[in-house]
């Protein structure tokens, strides 16, 4: 090769070191001089969102009834920013608003008083949004009422009346179902920091709206859908460099729950009826609860809750009076999952099982006094009276007592007495924590209550919890209630002694009182569903359910629920017989045989359990009334109980029977399982056919109840 | 037309022959591998910050570094069959080679077969979401085509005649024009730089050189003047002067790029934490625009590891052309090395604003499967004329 060619390849290798060079010299350049410079555009650099919520989708029932639609609401908003422009801080325009929508100024202010700040007041009335968000504050205003506004737009700066898609409760049999369904709410601060610095497009924002009970909470992730979204690049002078991405909306999925609302709104009646009766007897029955279940998945056909509230009234935020009502009425929180009551007699199952497995004859015959004597403390038959001595199937039936206190009692003592230690067998209590009690069900809703069971260790948690307040009151002698009341005092100071020193012991009274569903024990009105669901079935505890599946806008499913074993309970299967032969006794000739008169028992026989539960401040007793049918080839297993309401067979009784027509389709004593609420007389087995455009469809040759909401709003 | 191609058509070598010679590993340039190998596994790290936040949920996460991973396989065992090539057959197909690079070329422009990427119709559409950019393989051929015809039937002492400059460059300018059509800027600019090196080598007189730099210079101003570039592609070009001037386009990116970079200083955020790409400010992160990614997170000193590791395989690379034993070797080895440098200079450059935006990917680091194949061949081509002159060599 010759040396012209040596010589130019030379001057290649210097010019690519120089471009080499050229971009080292320009990189030092610009991280290592001017970074720090970079480093502030950076931070200034930020991205700005469009953001388009999708369209929330439907809550069915099994049949595919929509409980939960959309429509859409003239909503009228109001800009802060632009409104703290104008001269004394827009007060002017507030009130000519005030004027126009026909509210005290004072609403519209409230409303716009971001949470936390001075005067402000609780969630939901004050601004839980962005400063930027234009706040809303009324919904639903008339056409002639929001083009008044539009047309004034001097008058109203900031000021702006549109059409929002909002929630539509279309109530098919007029079901109520507040509970179970929940509302929506704008997003919390705190869910917005949970979400970290997450970027993802289809996080939570500022702007939006979620479920905030019930289902819309537990599914808000599908029922929300995906937002479209545009994301935009801005500089600091707030000017659009760019777009960055643009995402298209994908509308929320649709919710197929295992309620019926035909049997829903029969419930929810009949609950009501429950309390109406109860009142009439003269008691406050001031609350109450019913579940229906289906023994062999676990799925909820129905459960009400009274005091209830109309779901629609948080569709574009409650107003303030709407909201003291609620706070008032306590009927914001379902007693079916949330409140906790003591089970009183419906628990005798329990302990009858916890019996069985620990070896007790289950056809012998017990001794039912009128009452038993421990120490200085009388045990009496509360429901019952001396029966003499009768079989274990007959004490279940006439609810006697005293049975079970003898049974407890020598359970009590064949655990060691006063003597027993932490690890003595406690069969009673092991048996309710197997069948679910004193632990989450874990239903597909939120904000459960575990409940408690009485036990010997329950006692000394709570020593271990209370002791030291309880010595510190027994060593002060309350000074306060000593001034005015010495004896009092010196009562209080003397329990507290004794708390104190000896408070952790399980004490025989304690361990019959248990036995009987008293003490310490609450439950649920679901957990005691579950119970008799698995007495029902043999002894499988599920996990209660509503939702069946979830199913894509377009008809296509998304996810199907399969019924779900919880536990197994470790009863005797000669046990569960027993039981099964002789909870049915309850309705024919015990306690539960007043309010079914006349019922068809011969062709479905009911298996009940009544309950009257002692609650300390109250003279009246709680009404349980626990059943499952048919008892020779268990379906469903229904309860109900209503607070301070009398008896078992009086109040809760009656409305349990009525239930129990609708679902086998009784007329007198006539059974006609075509007439049932069910259609087809048994739950849905396949999903109901939601059509491509997002209609769902209801089955032919029943009517709904009400047309059909299409799935866009 | 020059008898150039007929004698080693006659003399018909055989198909390809894999030397089995036990010295190909030990005689291989081990030290511009290991450049090449560190920076194809700093090349996927970039491509998986990049990609992070665009393949966020639904997809995969990993998608994208997944197919960036298959693609380097491939060009690596490409580039192994490249290194084994005889030189005779090379040259004996190198007219077949040619023809096919220009007919794929021809292909994006097929209805239904070719895929527009921003704003160039360079791509063939391959089934599996896979595109294929022929014109990365024109490169090749150009390069090949190119040192055939100048190392052509003479002296070794005497420089190439006028004629096979003419074939020469009547053969490279139509690949070029039709790249030009494709409205790939970028690549037609590292051809040019290919071709201009290549002739400048082969020892052509001193005219050919000046003439064809004044040539491509003249041909960039008069295309801005006479409106021959479409508007995009002055916006392109120009936008670096001017950041301010085009707020949704070019100099987004570029005044984008820039922020990343800049703000990497000296250490960077590290690797996965640059806000700039991973809040997605920056466009074609993961191909075009990747030097962004080690600017921000790596800063001054990945940024100047990176360089530096580009720098030692073109110090290789000219080490090889300077010790090839025939003209042939030295030009082949030209040309990769120009298309290496340039490219590279014209991608890191556009991203520090000293250059205009195109679309050409970094050699070794960026996505995009037909550049990391053609890079690689590209090396195999370098360590072919190496192994040819330490075995010719006493």
């Amino acid at each position: 090769m010759n040396a012209r060619s040596n010589l130019r390849l030379l001057v290649l290798g210097v010019l690519v070191a120089s471009l080499l060079g050229t971009l080292m010299a320009r990189l030092f350049y610009l991280q290592v001089v001017s970074g720090a410079e970079y480093r502030s555009a950076a931070e200034n650099n930020t991205v700005r969102e469009i953001v388009n919520p999708a369209v929330r989708g439907l809550i069915l029932d099994q049949a595919g009834r929509p409980l939960v639609s959309n429509r859409t609401s003239l909503v009228v908003t109001v800009d802060r920013a632009v409104l703290g422009r104008q001269p004394n801080d827009g007060a002017d325009v507030v009130a000519r608003l005030a004027k126009v929508l026909q509210v005290p100024a004072t609403d519209i202010t409230d409303r716009l008083k971001p949470c936390g700040t001075e005067g402000a007041k609780p969630p939901p009335v004050c601004w839980n949004g962005s400063t930027y968000q234009p706040v809303p504050v009324a919904s639903d205003v008339s056409t002639d009422t929001a083009l008044g506004i539009m047309e004034k737009r001097t008058e109203f700066p900031g000021i702006t009346a549109q059409l929002q898609a909002v929630r539509t409760y279309p109530e098919p049999f007029g079901v109520n179902a507040a509970h179970i369904l929940g509302y929506l709410g704008p997003v919390t601060e705190e869910q917005l920091a949970a979400q970290g610095d997450a970027q993802n497009f289809d996080r939570l924002r500022r702007t939006d709206v979620v479920g905030r009970s019930g289902l819309e909470s537990e599914y808000d992730s599908y029922l929300r859908g995906q937002p479209a979204v545009t994301t935009l690049a801005v500089d600091t002078g707030g000017r659009v460099t760019g777009t960055l991405d643009e995402k298209a909306a994908k509308a929320g999925d649709y919710i197929v729950t295992s309620i019926d609302a035909k049997l829903q709104s029969v419930v929810e009646k009949q609950l009501v009826a429950a309390i109406q009766r109860a009142q009439a007897q003269g008691y406050p029955g001031d609350s109450g609860a019913a579940v229906v279940v289906e023994v062999d998945t676990g799925r909820i056909l129905a459960m009400a809750s009274y005091p209830t509230y109309d779901p629609s009234i948080w569709v574009g935020g409650v107003t303030k009076a709407q909201f003291k009502d609620l706070m008032k009425s306590n009927s914001l929180s379902s007693n079916a999952i949330q409140g906790l009551f003591a089970p009183g007699s419906t628990y005798k199952v329990i302990s009858t099982a916890a019996a069985g497995k620990e070896g007790f004859s289950l056809y012998s015959k017990y001794p039912c006094p009128n009452q038993v004597k421990i120490g200085t403390q009388t045990f009496r038959n509360f429901e019952s009276h001396a029966y003499g001595s009768i079989p274990l199937s007959r004490a279940l039936e006439v609810s006697c007592n005293t049975v079970f206190y003898g049974i407890a009692d020598r359970m009590w003592e064949q655990a060691g007495g006063t003597d027993a230690t932490k690890d003595s067998p406690d069969p009673i209590a092991e048996t309710a924590k197997q069948f679910g009690l004193g632990s989450k069900t874990g239903i597909d809703l939120p904000n459960e209550s575990s409940g408690r069971v009485s036990s010997r260790l329950f006692k000394l948690a709570n020593w271990e919890n209370l002791r030291e307040q309880w010595c510190a009151n027994a060593v002060a002698g309350y000074p306060e209630t000593r001034k005015t009341n010495p004896k009092l005092a010196d009562y209080y100071t003397a329990l507290d002694k004794e708390n104190c020193a000896d408070g952790f012991r399980w004490r025989e009274g304690d361990a019959l009182n248990a036995a009987i569903g008293q003490g310490d024990t609450a439950v649920t009105p679901l957990q005691m569903a579950m119970v008799y669901a698995a007495v029902a079935n043999g002894g499988t505890v599920y996990k209660p359910s509503i939702a069946k599946a979830i199913v894509g806008a377009d008809g296509k499913v998304v996810k199907e629920f399969e019924p779900q074993v919880k536990a197994k309970v470790k009863v005797p299967r000669a046990t569960l017989d027993f039981l099964h032969k002789a909870l049915p006794g309850v309705t024919t000739s015990g306690s539960g045989e007043t309010p079914f008169i006349g019922f068809p028992l011969g062709k479905i026989p009911v298996a009940s359990k009544t309950g009257s539960a002692q609650v300390t401040g109250s003279k009246v007793s709680t009404s349980w009334f626990a059943s499952y049918a048919p008892a020779n080839h268990p379906k469903y297993a229904v309860v109900m109980m209503v607070t301070q309401g009398g008896t078992g067979s009086k109040t809760s009784g009656p409305s349990v029977r009525k239930i129990y027509e609708a679902l086998f389709g009784v007329n007198g004593t006539n059974v006609d399982p075509s007439t049932s609420v069910l259609i087809g007389d048994a739950p849905m087995s396949d999903l109901p056919t939601i059509r491509p455009d997002g209609t769902p469809v209801t089955p032919k040759g029943r009517k709904s109840g009400v047309s059909n909401q299409g799935g866009s709003g | 037309m020059s008898t150039w191609h007929l004698p080693d058509l006659m003399s018909r070598p055989t198909a390809p022959r894999f030397d089995r010679g036990r010295t190909y590993w030990r005689d291989l340039d081990w030290i511009m591998l290991m450049a090449a190998f560190s920076l194809t596994i700093f090349g996927c790290l970039l491509v998986w910050s990049a990609s992070k936040a665009d393949m966020a949920s639904p997809t995969d996460p990993y998608s994208y570094l997944k197919k960036h991973v298959i693609n380097v396989l491939i060009a690596m065992v490409l580039g192994f069959i490249a290194s084994r090539l005889d030189y005779r057959w090379l040259r004996a197909y190198t007219p077949v080679i040619y023809g096919a690079a220009c007919f794929f070329l021809v292909l994006p422009f097929v209805p239904g077969l070719g895929t527009r990427i921003a704003g160039a119709q360079a791509w063939i559409a391959l089934p599996g979401g896979f595109t294929l950019q022929p014109s990365e393989f024109a490169k090749i051929a150009v390069i090949l085509m190119m040192a055939a015809i100048l190392s052509e039937k003479r002296d070794i002492e005497s420089e190439p005649r006028d004629k096979d400059v003419l074939l020469s460059l009547g053969l490279a300018i139509v690949p070029i024009l039709i790249v030009l059509l494709q409205n790939d800027t970028g690549t037609v600019l590292v051809m040019g730089a290919v071709v201009i090196s290549i002739i400048a080598v082969s020892g052509a007189r001193t005219r050919w050189v000046v003439t064809l730099i004044g040539g491509a210079a003249l041909g960039i101003l008069l295309s801005i003047q006479l409106g021959l570039l479409k508007q995009y592609q002055v916006a392109r070009l120009t936008s670096f002067i001017n950041p301010a001037a085009d707020s949704g386009g070019s100099s987004y990116n570029a005044a984008q790029a820039r922020i990343a970079i800049g703000g990497g200083g000296l250490t960077g955020y590290g690797l996965f934490n640059g806000p700039q790409t991973q809040g997605r400010f920056v466009p074609v992160n993961e191909s075009d625009f990747i030097f962004t990614v080690v600017g921000e997170e790596l800063g001054f000193i990945g940024s100047m590891l990176l360089i530096l590791l580009l720098g030692v395989i073109l110090w290789r690379a000219i080490v090889i052309a300077y010790r090839a034993d025939d003209l042939y070797g030295r030009l082949v080895c030209t040309g990769v090395i120009a298309w290496f440098a340039f490219q590279l200079f014209e991608n890191i450059g556009m991203t520090l604003g000293i250059m205009p935006i195109t679309g050409i990917p970094l050699p070794l680091i960026s996505s995009g499967g037909t550049s990391m194949m053609a890079v690689w061949i590209g090396i195999g081509l370098l360590q072919n004329v190496r192994l040819h002159a330490v075995r010719n060599s006493p």
